[in-house]
């Protein structure tokens, strides 16, 4: 616990959330695209959890409580809304879902 | 070089590789079986930072909960592979990965950059247990918590709204 720098757990949640950006912008399958965002959460969530460490502060794990509650909320409804799109198009690519695009 | 750090070590390199293999993999049970080796490795970098709390909850929300959920909607879809992808280097490819770039160079800059300067503050091994966390949960932080309550059950209405075969 004394030897690991701050740096290190920032540099491991940086990278995290970099997976999760080049996920969500590169893949098509709307199933990975919200795995991406969860990664990204993960990611935040490590920082928090660093920090609060590191300053002796517990709100960062409070505030990682909620984090993790609002992407529950959101798991369940991005899910609804893929299985609702699955059911009217037929698909779960998001290129090929252009109902809101003119 | 002690425990801890060879521990942390393996930790972080198993996050990032099955981070990357979430991502890339062609097949999404691959991805979503990847995601839950993920969200263990961090329950144990949040174990490395003596959060138990916090790692405990992680398994369960994260590797029980919300992971079963995505792999059952998997399921329910049954999904194939996903079609090859064109072969030329189409438009999104190439913003994903520049975005990327930028985000690391960031992060590059960042750590050359002076040190935050943060201290380890003098340490009390009690703040990630149950017990101080539901104290403070239930006594600064009543109303946030009372919040995300009624979150809840916005999504879960919203859920079951949208997940309806016909609205009547």
């Amino acid at each position: 616990m004394e030897t690991i720098p701050l740096e290190y757990f920032l540099g491991i949640s940086a990278i995290l959330f970099i997976i999760g950006v080049i996920g969500v912008v590169t893949r098509r399958n709307a199933i990975i695209i919200f795995m991406s965002i969860e990664i990204m959460l993960n990611a935040v969530n490590l920082t928090f959890v660093a920090f609060s460490r590191y300053m002796n502060d517990p709100a960062g794990q409070i505030f990682v409580f909620f984090v993790m509650t609002v992407a529950a909320a959101e798991a369940a409804v991005g899910l609804a809304i893929v299985l609702s799109l699955f059911r009217n198009k037929q698909t779960v690519y998001v290129d090929e879902v252009n109902i809101m695009k003119w | 070089m002690n425990l801890t750090f060879i521990f942390f070590g393996i930790l972080g390199i198993l996050a990032i590789g099955s981070g990357i293999v979430t991502i890339s993999s062609k097949n999404p049970v691959t991805s979503a079986i990847s995601l839950v080796f993920l969200f263990f490795m961090l329950a144990g970098l949040y174990l490395v930072l003596q959060a138990q709390f916090i790692a405990v909850i992680q398994v369960l929300v994260y590797a029980g909960a919300i992971m079963v959920l995505v792999i059952f909607v998997i399921m329910l879809l049954n999904l194939g592979d996903e079609e090859k992808m064109k072969e030329k280097f189409n438009t999104r490819k190439g913003a994903g990965f520049l975005l990327g770039a930028i985000l690391l160079m960031q992060l590059a800059v960042v750590f050359m950059a002076q040190p935050f300067g943060v201290k380890k503050a003098s340490a009390s091994l009690n703040q990630g247990t149950i017990e101080f966390i539901g104290k403070e949960l239930f006594s600064n932080y009543l109303f946030p918590f009372e919040a995300i309550s009624l979150l809840l059950l916005a999504a879960i209405v919203g859920a079951i709204i949208l997940a309806k075969r016909k609205i009547d």
